[in-house]
């Protein structure tokens, strides 16, 4: 007696003392919640780009802002509004909507630049045919309907220069500007760009940038009236996308989990007739939350709020164990500890290392984020069966007895005999399911890494629109040039522009971005600059030129007097566009990483509804021959790395399939128990997965999430009933008990099923499906000794 | 038939000698009134900067009630396309949009012209000072703008007309630029 009061001691000592450490390591630990860094450490440098980009880069930063009902006269009125107050916010560092006005800092760099920025400046320009021709076409314009707008520059800029940099800045299309600011193509929606001062993967900042954007469109709406009132503002971009996700999904998370708890708290207080003993029953539960929190932060460094999320229900089945030891405790009243644990621990334990043999896969599978769900898991299962083996006993109250279940139980083991009927059914459906995956194959998994998005479909053609409408890149093709310098980075970025100039004008591509049009490279800025002729050859030059022109040459002497001015002017370096309008599509577009290279990155726009061939741009970059120029098609990759990572999930799931099928030939030595157990797991798990494909869902990463965890759930089922049908237990309150556990986690689960959020309803209906139909099969192929023929 | 010819003459001579002054509102009746056409015009630019004047030439459709297209084919092709608040403008085979707003001094000087091709007092008056004097024979209508900015560019709009059809546009600079469009029936 002494000896199990000691043992008791240990056991509770040992356990605040876990507990006491894990919440020093959780106490240092950093908790992160962007989605990026559940992403793959990516293996190749430009994979490796392309994750930074998208976690920090400039294309992280950018939101898109549409404005929709009304008129084109309050729509315009409501942009102006916004934004001038997202202006003053000290959250975004520009807000750009086409209004003309306050863009005089960048009229007035242009014009003083023009020289050095002019793609049409060369030698040849200032030679006597090439001023004829240049100013030819500047009385051209001067006689047309532009004419007016045109004039006063002619004599500073005869030649056309500043018309030729703002034509070369806007890149191709303008967008289209309904009522002074910018709108979508058909004219239904007013467009705003802006760029948050955090990255897109900071999610916390882009929420926050996210409400501002709502609250000033609402002031906006207050201050126009009620012409405005039908209208609404629609917000994309990377950034908001993460934190509207994470919005989405804790919300579904908390309101369904709720639920869940509710349900499952009612039907265990039914059953224990305690709420000590529902508390106690969280136990093994939240000590394994606890150990697989810092479990993840000691071998992590850090924790991502998804593993948060996600790793109590992975852990679920440890409600399950204080199911089974309560209920199946209690039939033998106050012996529990040394009685009911002998059957009770060893399936238990055997059904754990099953659970971990799956969840390897996890953290095998090189997925950051899955992998820490994979050590959540085994660390987290883990604890809670020790908890429930060495210290829910001792704390279990002395005169605890949950319900009767004997009767219950009687008609369940009644069910279960006339289970045993499907076998052969179950068995024919387990082949076809597997027939209709292998015939299926590769097809039935979703490579496309958007499956995992939780923003709707309907979001996503807005970002599309809003894109279009600013001819804004979709992200989708990236010309990458990397460099020693800046300059060379941005040399890179020229000689490409020539040959994807070359497709803009075959219509292949509608435009691209480049940070070389703002600053060029220091060679191209020297060349243009030497080609100026100093004010005396220009001089005699133009008085050639003009013979038998309208435009007389004394007019033209601010022009000579400027272009000798312009030989003298020093070149333009990226930090000359500080307070301007250009300082931040340049920032966004040219970078230095941490090891000193540069970055210049090139965003291509397609013509819509194009069917183009990456693979010719990749071959048009290439052609370039410019060292350090990568063609990115960043979907393309994107779907790589997660295709790559889903196929290495699958094939560690496999691995530990052939793990789990040894452990039960090791524990159980006998190769037809081995089979009544796998059997069911395997159909289950087939016919899941193909009912999901029969339904026409593809399956992504969290569908596999889904099946590992119906094994380890699964398993449990199996075990017990494998044992009750050797007739070592009490088979009618066992069988309760794995009702019980299963009518729980099917609850749950069914809760989580009902979410609108993919990846939730894709776990939730893939176990709740799966535990069922695990026990059932179970059932249906456990031995028939006790069942048919109870023992005396 | 006779008398029918006699009754006719003597109306003419009525309206010769009486001559009734012409109201704005009678000549936006009129212009209201008058078939969407396509007209042809001649256009003499003259610049202080230029020694001699920038000609060009083509044809002009106005479709009520805001729908007004400038096609040029000399010296160079070009069209323009004003409607609503849109500007479109294609020329040397690229298509730029703008927004009337955007273009303060050049949405005014074709307002000036559109409105008053669509017979629309109100909108007219919005933007200009409007004096009119002549008859019906032989209009002349003087815009000039309301608003300081414009007026840096544009310092009156004078249109000239006979009956409910512009015949000549002329716009004149503050700084004594000046632009002078004649219109002619097309087709002729």
């Amino acid at each position: 007696m002494s000896a199990s009061r000691c043992r008791a001691a240990v056991a509770l000592a040992a356990w605040l003392v876990v507990l006491a450490a894990c919440a020093v390591q959780i106490a240092h630990t950093r908790f992160v919640a962007d989605l990026s860094s559940f992403l793959p450490t990516a293996p190749t440098a430009e994979q490796r780009l392309l994750v930074d980009q998208l976690r920090d880069g400039a294309l992280s930063r950018v939101m898109l802002l549409g404005i929709e009902g009304a008129d084109a006269r309050v729509r315009a009125e409501l942009s102006r509004a916004v934004a001038t107050t997202l202006r003053q916010d000290a959250r975004f560092s520009i807000v750009a909507n086409g209004a003309a006005d306050g863009f005089a800092a960048e009229r007035d760099f242009v014009v003083a630049h023009r020289y050095a920025l002019s793609p049409r400046v060369n030698a040849e320009r200032f030679t006597v045919q090439g001023l004829r021709a240049a100013i030819g076409d500047t009385l051209d314009l001067l006689a047309s309907s532009a004419g007016l707008l045109v004039k006063p520059l002619v004599a500073r800029d005869p030649t056309g220069e500043t018309l030729a940099v703002l034509e070369s800045l806007q890149g191709g299309q303008a967008p289209r500007v309904l009522q002074g600011v910018w709108s979508d193509g058909e004219g239904r929606r007013a467009v705003l760009l802006a760029r948050t001062r955090a990255s897109g993967s900071d999610v916390d900042a882009q929420a926050a940038a996210l409400a501002a954007v709502q609250r000033a469109f609402d002031a906006a709406v207050a201050s126009v009236g009620a012409n405005a009132r039908e209208t609404r503002i629609g917000v994309t971009g990377p950034g908001a996308f993460s934190a509207r996700s994470r919005t989405l999904v804790k919300g579904d998370v908390a309101r369904l989990s709720t639920l869940a708890t509710a349900a499952v708290a009612t039907m265990l207080l039914v059953v224990y007739r305690s709420p000590l003993a529902l508390l106690l029953g969280l136990l093994p539960v939240v000590t394994g939350a606890v150990v697989g929190i810092a479990a993840v932060s000691a071998g992590f460094g850090l924790v991502h709020g998804i593993t948060l999320g996600f790793g109590a229900t992975l852990i679920g089945e440890a409600v399950d164990y204080a199911i089974y030891l309560f209920v199946q405790s209690g039939e033998r009243g106050r012996d529990a500890d040394a009685v009911a644990l002998r059957g009770f621990w060893p399936t238990i334990r055997l059904g754990v290392l099953t659970s971990i043999a799956g969840f390897c896969a996890l953290v095998f599978s090189g997925l950051p984020g899955l992998a820490q769900l994979g050590v959540y898991s085994i660390a987290g299962l883990v604890a809670a069966a020790l908890v429930t083996r060495y210290v829910l006993p001792v704390l279990l109250p002395a005169n605890f007895r949950v319900r009767d279940l004997s009767v219950a139980g009687a008609r369940v083991a009644a069910l279960a005999r006339r289970l045993r009927r499907l076998a052969p059914w179950i068995l024919v459906l387990a082949a076809a399911a597997l027939a209709l995956l292998a015939w299926r194959g590769d097809d039935a998994w979703d490579g496309d890494i958007a499956s995992l998005n939780p923003i709707s479909e309907r979001d996503r053609a807005l970002d599309a629109r809003l894109r279009s409408a600013l001819g804004a890149s979709d992200a989708r093709y990236m010309v990458v040039i990397r460099g020693s310098s800046a300059d060379a980075a941005i040399a890179g970025a020229e000689r490409v522009g020539v040959a994807l100039d070359a497709l803009v004008e075959a219509r292949t591509l509608e435009g691209y971005e480049s940070p070389a049009r703002f600053v060029p490279s220091l060679a191209t800025q020297r060349a243009r600059l030497a080609s100026l002729p100093d004010a005396a050859t220009l001089r005699s030059r133009l008085a050639q030129a003009l013979q038998g022109l309208p435009l007389r040459a004394d007019r033209l002497e601010p022009f000579i007097a400027e272009v000798a001015a312009a030989r003298d002017v020093p070149p333009i370096t990226p930090d000359a566009l500080e307070g301007t309008a250009f300082a931040a599509p340049v920032k966004g577009t040219l970078f230095r990483d941490a090891n000193g290279t540069w970055t210049a990155l090139m965003g291509l726009r397609l013509p819509r509804a194009s069917l183009v061939d990456p693979r010719a741009l990749r071959a048009a970059v290439l052609g370039t021959g410019v060292q350090g120029a990568t063609f990115l098609d960043v979907k393309a990759e994107l779907d790589r790395l997660y295709a790559g990572y889903l196929q290495q999930a699958l094939l560690m799931s496999g691995l530990g399939l052939a793990v789990i099928v040894a452990l039960l030939a090791i524990a159980l030595r006998d190769a037809q128990r081995v089979a009544r157990v796998m059997v069911p797991l395997a159909a289950g798990v087939a016919v899941v997965a193909a009912g999901h494909v029969l339904l026409g869902t593809r399956l992504s990463i969290l569908h596999l999430m889904g099946l590992l965890l119906v094994v380890a759930v699964g398993s449990n089922y199996a075990l017990f009933l494998d044992r009750i049908g050797l007739g070592a237990g009490a088979t009618e309150t066992t069988l309760a008990s794995l009702v019980l556990a299963n009518a729980t986690t099917v609850a749950s689960f069914g809760m989580l099923a009902l979410s609108s959020i993919p990846v939730l309803s894709a776990l939730g209906s893939t176990v709740a499906a799966g535990a069922f139909l695990t026990l059932v099969f179970s059932a249906a192929f456990a031995a028939p000794a006790p069942v048919d023929a109870p023992n005396p | 038939m006779l008398r029918a010819a006699a009754f006719t003459g003597i109306a003419a001579v009525h309206a010769a000698i009486a001559a009734p002054p012409l109201s704005l509102d009678a000549l936006m009746d009129m212009l209201r009134r008058e078939k969407p056409a396509t007209v042809r015009f001649n256009e003499t630019r003259q610049m202080a900067l230029l020694d001699r004047p920038l000609e060009s030439s083509g044809e002009l459709t106005f479709t009520p009630p805001d729908r007004l297209e400038k096609r040029t084919t000399s010296p160079g092709s070009e069209r323009l396309v004003v409607e609503g608040d849109t500007l479109v403008m294609e020329r040397a085979g690229r298509k730029q949009t703008a927004s009337l707003r955007q273009w303060p001094q050049v949405a005014a000087m074709l307002e000036g012209i559109r409105a008053t091709l669509a017979g629309d007092g109100p909108r007219l008056q919005q933007v200009y000072r409007v004096t009119l004097d002549g008859d019906a024979g032989a209009w002349r209508l003087v815009l000039v703008p309301r608003d300081a900015e414009v007026a840096k560019m544009v310092a009156r709009v004078t249109l000239g007309g006979v009956q409910g059809s512009v015949r000549r546009v002329e716009v004149d600079q503050p700084d004594g630029d000046r632009s002078l469009m004649q219109i002619a029936p097309a087709g002729r």
